[in-house]
């Protein structure tokens, strides 16, 4: 880590502290902390770096290889990009898939969003909340996890490789499985491999409930400071339902559209289609990221800015809908009332949702039809545009796709669950660096905190490795002229 | 039948007068790399992959480079099919046919079962040595069944040469010039509205990458089917026809 002092560090005028990147997220950014002239927090932003331009490239391709480009935007969660481009090439098809696709679909995001939030609390998050925010930044990793609670870290891989093995087992691969295509999926399930994802159930289950137990015996003793601090402010929740209001991460048959819901649980409006999501969602942008600022387009930037994800999705559903998870939920909510507005939460609110996947997995592996052999509806382009959603881990997905008369795309537009985000995470670290930064002090805490305030979102920026050791950090400070004051930064 | 005697690689083999070099070292079982030949077509030495070393032909001890798909063999004939100057013209070959068109593999319908990406392998292409040109490049979907990616095309006409001499359709020839030589149906119309097509598919299954596909396809889902083909012209070509 060094240390640069641009100029006079008592000048008193408004600075800006640059944390970049920011690491252990999936993909790079950067965190600038705006300083006012009296050295307090004025605003802080969460910036995103890269440009990678999926939408322009796919045009003039064939609709049916969308599956195929867009789920190597993520080799985290491939699946997600997979399934939704997957329903949008339903649509262009204009078919009903066979019941057995629809729910060996629905199985592989199950495993996608248990493996995704596995890797996110165990991997990711928990070396902040059992290694200490002043702990060696070095250590503050998987590695240290597994150095200091070595049956924690082996529990999370494990979990993590149970939900890659489900996709393996459909797919054919753990990452990058073309499987689900338009019209269904390519190949059914056999009774054998049915068998061999129920028989590891057991140990998954433990495992999620050995996490919740251990995170709520966290948050009751050390972590209630990070609650209150870590993006605690009402905002509206936007997210799939079913019907009946229950837990939903796909879009299907039973599927009750979109929710959006504010923060004392009235209604904002239901039963949204996504093929409709450019009359209720606008996207502001900012010169200072790439990343967008969707936002509900009926209510303006400010009050129609909303959150996705594990937290939306348990806020929007009046029950989950299976025995262990809704014990859960009822807990959650009794903790942070029924709407949550505690972004740390998400933390929990994820555990909550492995237990609720692998439930609904058990459930779905009992169900005769989904071994079925007929998989696959084939049609021709019956349909010239189409708006496919799926629950990916971190939220709401969309894609949106215009063809030719032949199935070539001429537009695309994909609306990624992190940028439905951007607002609450600029939020969050904002309310993160107005509680800890201390004038000058660019404390190694401070920056951990904020960091761990964007990792509550568990933003998905793109492929990115975690590296072993060291992370590398910079911290930037600016005057309000924009004039760079102090910088820190390890590599 | 005349016989003629020829050493490849130091080994003697007589063929009877008439083979062609590829089809000597093959029967020696000494195999040569080739993209554009198939067997039950005529061969053009597109591809330039069957390259070997000749001497001793018509007097001439200094080895030339010949396509070893339309060279005959001759009495007297010294080939060296494998030096090191063949791997690498043949690697070069390979590297120009990746960097001329825009060939994703990840993403192919191909991935997996591409004639291009197995002689990748065979020939040790690791990454490009040259720089990728990335053309601007067209996708006709519009016939039916089929569709046809001109990124993925190498040129190597097997397509032509199925529909005109199998066929008999004639749908496709090879149009324009230098770079923008390409695969055209027609006299440059839509592959779906040449009336002469008769949706036969026997270029898809010819062709040796993803250029040529079942629209339904998708990643990773073609597998070409050149056998179709042979078991069809054996079976013209000795009436033997399988029950």
């Amino acid at each position: 880590m060094t240390t640069n002092h641009a100029t006079d560090a008592n000048q008193p005028a408004r600075r800006t502290i640059t944390i970049d990147p920011v690491t252990r997220i999936e993909g790079h950014a950067k965190i600038s902390i705006h300083l006012d002239a009296a050295g307090a927090v004025d605003t802080a932003r969460f910036h995103v770096t890269e440009y990678r331009g999926f939408e322009k490239f796919c045009e003039g391709r064939p609709f049916t290889e969308m599956a195929g480009i867009t789920a190597r935007i993520c080799g985290i969660c491939p699946v997600s990009h997979l399934l939704a481009a997957a329903a949008t090439g339903d649509k262009i098809l204009a078919v009903q898939i066979p019941p057995a696709a629809e729910k060996l679909r629905r199985l592989m995001n199950l495993a996608q969003i248990t493996q995704s939030h596995a890797l996110s609390f165990f991997h990711l998050s928990s070396p902040d909340f059992l290694l200490g925010w002043e702990s060696d930044s070095a250590k503050r990793n998987i590695f240290g996890l597994i150095a200091a609670n070595p049956e924690l870290a082996r529990s999370g891989i494990r979990l993590r490789q149970f939900g890659q093995g489900v996709i393996e087992a459909l797919g054919g691969r753990k990452i990058h499985a073309a499987w689900a295509v338009p019209g269904g999926v390519r190949s059914p399930l056999s009774p054998e491999t049915r068998d061999q994802i129920r028989q590891d159930l057991p140990d998954a289950f433990a495992i999620a409930e050995q996490g919740l137990a251990l995170f709520k015996h966290l948050l009751d003793t050390q972590l209630r400071e990070e609650m209150e601090v870590f993006g605690h402010f009402p905002s509206l929740f936007m997210g799939l339902v079913r019907s009946e209001g229950t837990w939903e991460h796909s879009s299907g048959r039973h599927c009750a559209g979109i929710r959006v819901m504010a923060s004392d649980g009235s209604l904002v409006a239901d039963g949204l289609k996504e093929d409709d999501y450019a009359s209720f969602l606008a996207e502001a942008v900012e010169p200072w990221s790439y990343l967008k600022f969707p936002y509900i387009k009926a209510l303006g930037p400010e009050a129609g800015s909303y959150r996705v994800g594990p937290l939306a999705r348990l806020n929007l559903c009046e029950r989950i809908g299976t025995e262990r998870a809704d014990r859960e939920l009822l807990e959650l909510r009794q903790r942070g009332g029924r709407v949550v507005t505690a972004s740390f939460l998400y933390h929990l609110a994820r555990l909550i949702e492995i237990l609720a996947c692998l439930e609904q997995m058990e459930q779905l592996l009992d169900d005769p039809e989904l071994t079925a052999t007929h998989v696959r509806a084939r049609a021709s382009v019956n349909c010239h545009e189409a708006v496919g959603v799926s629950e990916a881990p971190r939220g709401t997905l969309l894609h949106h796709y215009r063809v030719d008369a032949n199935g070539l795309i001429e537009r695309v537009n994909l609306i990624i669950a992190t940028g439905q985000n951007n607002s609450a995470m600029n939020r969050t670290i904002t309310q993160i660096a107005r509680h800890y930064l201390d004038g000058n002090n660019l404390s190694e805490a401070l920056l951990n905190r904020v960091e761990a305030g964007i990792r509550c979102f568990d933003p998905c920026l793109s492929c990115s490795t975690h590296a072993a050791g060291q992370m590398p950090l910079q911290v930037q400070l600016f005057s309000s002229e924009g004039e760079l004051l102090q910088q820190r930064r390890r590599d | 039948m005349s016989v003629c005697t020829l050493r490849i690689n130091e080994r003697d083999v007589a063929v009877p007068t008439g083979t062609t070099l590829l089809e000597a070292a093959r029967q020696a079982s000494i195999p040569i790399p080739t993209l554009c030949f198939l067997e039950g077509l005529s061969a053009v030495a597109a591809c330039r992959l069957c390259l070997v070393e000749v001497s001793g032909a018509d007097g001439r001890e200094e080895p030339r480079l010949l396509a070893a798909c339309v060279t005959t063999a001759t009495e007297g004939m010294r080939v060296q099919t494998h030096t090191p100057r063949l791997q690498e013209i043949r690697r070069t070959v390979v590297e120009l046919l990746f960097t001329e068109g825009n060939h994703v593999c990840a993403i192919c319908v191909a991935n997996g079962h591409c004639e291009l990406q197995n002689m990748a392998v065979e020939v040790g292409m690791d990454h490009s040595r040259l720089p990728y040109r990335f053309p601007d490049r067209r996708v006709d979907l519009s016939h039916a069944q089929f569709g046809l990616d001109h990124n993925r095309c190498i040129l190597c006409t097997r397509c032509v040469r199925v529909c005109d001499e199998v066929e008999g359709a004639h749908v496709w020839d090879v149009g324009w010039r230098g770079e923008h030589c390409q695969i055209i149906s027609g006299l440059g119309e839509p592959w779906g509205a040449v009336e002469a097509c008769t949706h036969c598919g026997k270029c898809v299954d010819v062709c040796p990458t993803g250029a040529l596909f079942h629209k339904a396809d998708t990643n990773e889902e073609k597998h070409g089917h050149p056998e179709r083909l042979q078991a069809l012209v054996h079976a013209r070509t000795h009436q033997e026809w399988s029950p």
